[in-house]
């Protein structure tokens, strides 16, 4: 035992001496991290964010804002990063305090859901519809605290859409955006063909591929042009899956068969994924990419000469929104819907592309844009949002 | 590879092959066969038989030393360690005591997510996070067993996650599709999980008596034909009413397992614990009595200890490779009911988490002992549900019970290190030797 407390020291010695000979930090003031500076004469070196900001967020100390990851965790690239984005956001401006929680696998969700409502969190955020029935159960036991659902609405047991008074689904319209990404793909393909392929066959998945194919069509009728889509065929609602969102392998064979066919133009709703699809698309001449969620010229920014644009999913803004409402007081069980009105979904700037985009498409796509926001446009598809 | 001659009979081979392929660890014997022995194998006992003929003591200090070295881990993961060690030779003391409590802290956090927490409003909500890790002990118990009744007999079952898998499907499908009475529903869906379990755990056994197929490769590649076999499986019109591909209707409630504490009996206690632990402990006294008290465990030991001898004696090495496949797959299966029936009550794409790899970590711990599993599984049990705790309290990533889960393998095949760092003496041998044994027992 005195062997193993010795080679312990040594090792630990070792490793703190690369990086130990910093200046200790006063006791009046606080060290490094703290750039809200807490209350003078903590001696505690570091407090958490939250409490950073106590003095920056008045009397907001004391609610607990939650979030509990999927299987896929806080680093995926992803909707549950963008979420955790929103929470960290939240709370640094409103100074409460965040927990977040990660999920090893499905049969985690209902473990980490109750904890977190033990442990007294005002707000409990589930990221992903495979939390539903976690956050649902959780929610009618515990009737006193609110919930939210990311990318789901709650449902009964055979599937018939529920309300719960506590519980708040947030939704995208995503279809909006990604008509505007389909018109745009139509309209800038060289070679008439344009893909899209999904991650898994989920309706949060399938409304991009919905909407895609839908701007191509429209292209198509306004233009009298044949552009083709692969990958989504909207009638039958099959088409391309890579099975998983994170299997970068795969994105990249669906797009190598995708540019053998000669797509040039290529939308991955898969998440990480995507960066197999970009990472085939670079090899190939003049291929370009659609990123989804977020901005993909600056979140995937080694592809970003690939980028033409991406449509946009602000999770995290509407997370911000929603615990920033609980917080005032302000909780509704009514389903936060991100659409092209609300700014919840978007397409984001050209960048580079930005030159290259004709300006009579750049305007038609600014006019569906306005008919869609007006409602004079309305996007079908089977897989929107239920409000 | 006379051992796997489908026929039975004596073959003319010399006793030396047959030692040498006994001698290898199984997940090797496809390869070290052709080579014919060495006398380095001829001497030493197998990793495998090293590892199952450790002390519980044995056991017990590799835990202790996975948890300590877990908690040096925590500590260089925490914000605080990490900012105070920046001025350790101005202060040193910050860097100690910062170190002490991220430890103490996120051990202390685990020990109330899994055993009692005492800062809980009622009694109930005490003793809660023990019955927890009762529930997620469960699978890893049921096919903890499994991997160990496979290990007896010297293979190295690593398809207990496709067979959990396969279980679970064919659970899932008569909880939810059959109306049956109370009971009988839930006895029909345990028997389908099981065979269907027994079913995926029979083909490699099959595949490696008549054939000779390396059982290694052959699970894994089961496992692969599973996980891809629920993803396809969920996308089917009766398995997929909410059009999501994720989830399968619920099951019926007379096919479920009942709560053990009903909430008649104790009102309010909120606890998830249902039979399936009844099932884990009759399933453990099982495979005791299988083991250790019947024919076909005596031929299942002697064939895993040396089948040539086995053979020699009259026994069917290929039956009994079947036979404990089967048994392995049918413990796999009644895991996957556990899941099902019992705690999920429904089937999802990950309904077998990674219980199935797991299991092989929990049967290693426990030695392949019966009891051993079934307290290396409550143990297990206690890391995931303490993790939850952990986590959400003191933001130590989840990822650091993997990583004592996975010290823990690794120091139980290494006895010789746990025994010099603990000064303990080499019962088995006489005489010291260092380097040789760690080399061959990374190849576990």
């Amino acid at each position: 035992m005195r062997r193993v407390l010795k080679l312990a020291a040594l090792g630990a010695a070792a490793t703190l001496s690369l990086a130990a000979c910093g200046q200790a930090p006063d006791s009046a003031e606080s060290t490094t991290t703290s750039e809200t500076s807490a209350d003078a004469g903590d001696t505690s070196t570091a407090e958490d964010t939250a409490e950073d900001t106590e003095a920056a967020g008045g009397d907001n100390a004391d609610f607990k804002a939650c979030m509990v990851s999927d299987s896929g965790g806080f680093d995926d690239q992803s909707f549950n990063q963008s979420g955790k984005e929103g929470l960290d956001a939240a709370a640094e401006s409103l100074g409460i305090e965040a927990v977040e929680v990660e999920s090893q696998a499905d049969t985690d969700y209902t473990t980490n859901v109750n904890n977190l409502v033990q442990q007294g969190c005002n707000i409990t955020i589930g990221v992903g519809f495979l939390l539903e029935d976690a956050i649902q159960e959780a929610a009618e036991a515990n009737p006193d605290t609110n919930f939210a659902l990311i990318d789901s609405a709650f449902s009964d047991a055979d599937f018939n859409p529920v309300e719960i008074d506590n519980a708040k689904p947030i939704l995208f319209n995503t279809a909006e955006a990604s008509f505007l990404a389909g018109y745009l793909a139509a309209g800038m393909s060289e070679s008439g063909t344009v893909a899209t392929f999904g991650g898994l066959k989920i309706p949060s998945v399938s409304i991009f591929m919905d909407g895609f194919a839908d701007g191509v069509d429209k292209y198509n009728e306004d233009n009298g042009t044949d552009v083709q889509l692969l990958g989504w065929d909207k009638e039958a609602q099959e088409g391309a899956f890579s099975g998983d969102f994170e299997n970068q392998s795969q994105g990249q064979t669906l797009t190598e068969q995708f540019i053998s066919q000669g797509a040039d133009i290529i939308m991955p709703v898969a998440g990480p994924v995507g960066l197999g699809a970009a990472a085939a698309a670079s090899t190939a001449d003049g291929v370009k990419i659609i990123w989804v969620d977020s901005d993909g010229y600056l979140t995937a920014s080694e592809y970003k000469d690939l980028m033409l644009t991406s449509v946009m999913k602000q999770i995290g803004a509407a997370v911000e929104t929603t615990v920033t409402d609980t917080v005032e007081g302000g909780f509704t069980n009514e389903p936060y819907v991100g659409t092209l009105e609300n700014e919840g979904v978007g397409l984001a700037p050209y960048h580079d592309f930005e030159g290259e985009v004709p300006a009579e498409l750049t305007e038609k796509i600014e006019e569906y844009k306005q008919q869609i926001i007006s409602g004079d446009l309305v996007i079908e598809t089977p897989n929107a949002p239920q409000q | 590879m006379s051992e796997h001659n489908p026929s039975g009979r004596p073959t003319g081979s010399d006793a030396g092959e047959e030692q040498a392929v006994a001698a290898a660890p199984p997940g090797e014997t496809g390869v070290s066969g052709g080579h014919g022995p060495t006398h380095r194998e001829h001497e030493r006992p197998t990793v495998l038989h090293q590892i199952l003929s450790g002390s519980a003591l044995m056991s017990v200090l590799a835990v202790v030393l996975a948890l300590l070295i877990g908690g040096f881990l925590i500590a260089f993961a925490d914000q605080d360690v990490r900012e105070a060690s920046g001025y350790f030779f101005a202060r040193p003391t910050d860097t100690l005591s910062a170190t002490w409590t991220s430890m103490t802290e996120a051990y202390i956090a685990m020990f109330r997510g899994s055993v009692f927490d005492w800062r809980a409003d009622t009694f109930a909500g005490m003793v809660k996070p023990f019955t927890e890790s009762m529930v997620f002990s469960i699978p890893l118990i049921l096919a903890g067993l499994g991997i160990a009744v496979g290990f007896r007999a010297g293979l190295f079952n690593i398809g207990a996650q496709g067979q959990i898998i396969v279980g679970a499907i064919v659970a899932a499908w008569l909880g939810f599709h059959f109306d049956l009475p109370p009971v009988i529903h839930l006895l029909v869906a345990i028997l389908g999980g099981l065979i269907g379990g027994a079913v995926w755990g029979g083909i490699p056994g099959v595949l490696k008596a008549r054939f000779g197929a390396n059982e290694v490769i052959v699970t894994i590649m089961l496992n692969y034909i599973a996980v891809y076999l629920i993803t396809y499986i969920l996308k089917q019109p009766a398995f997929n009413p909410g059009r999501t591909g994720q989830r399968s209707p619920a099951i019926a409630a007379d096919a479920t397992y009942p709560l053990l504490v009903p909430q008649w009996l104790w009102p309010g206690n909120g606890f998830r614990l249902h039979w399936g632990f009844v099932v884990a402990i009759l399933a453990t006294v099982l495979v005791w009595w299988l083991m250790e008290r019947s024919t076909v465990g005596f031929e299942i030991r002697a064939v895993g200890a040396n089948p040539a001898a086995a053979r020699t004696a009259g026994m069917s090495v290929g039956r009994t490779t079947i036979i404990t496949m089967v048994i392995a797959g049918a413990l796999a299966g009644l895991a996957a009911g556990g899941q099902v029936m019992g705690t999920e009550r429904s089937l999802t794409a990950g309904v077998a988490a990674s219980f199935g790899f797991d299991a092989i970590t929990v049967a290693l711990l426990g030695r392949s002992r019966p009891w051993g599993t079934f307290f290396a599984g409550l143990l297990f049990g206690a890391l995931k549900a303490g993790g939850f705790l952990m986590q959400s309290l003191t933001a130590t990533p989840i990822d650091i019970v993997l990583v004592v889960q996975s010290l823990i393998v690794l120091l139980i095949a290494a006895p010789p290190l746990v025994r010099s760092i603990f000064r303990l003496p080499d019962p088995g041998r006489p005489r010291r030797r260092r380097a040789a044994p760690a080399t061959t027992e990374a190849t576990a």
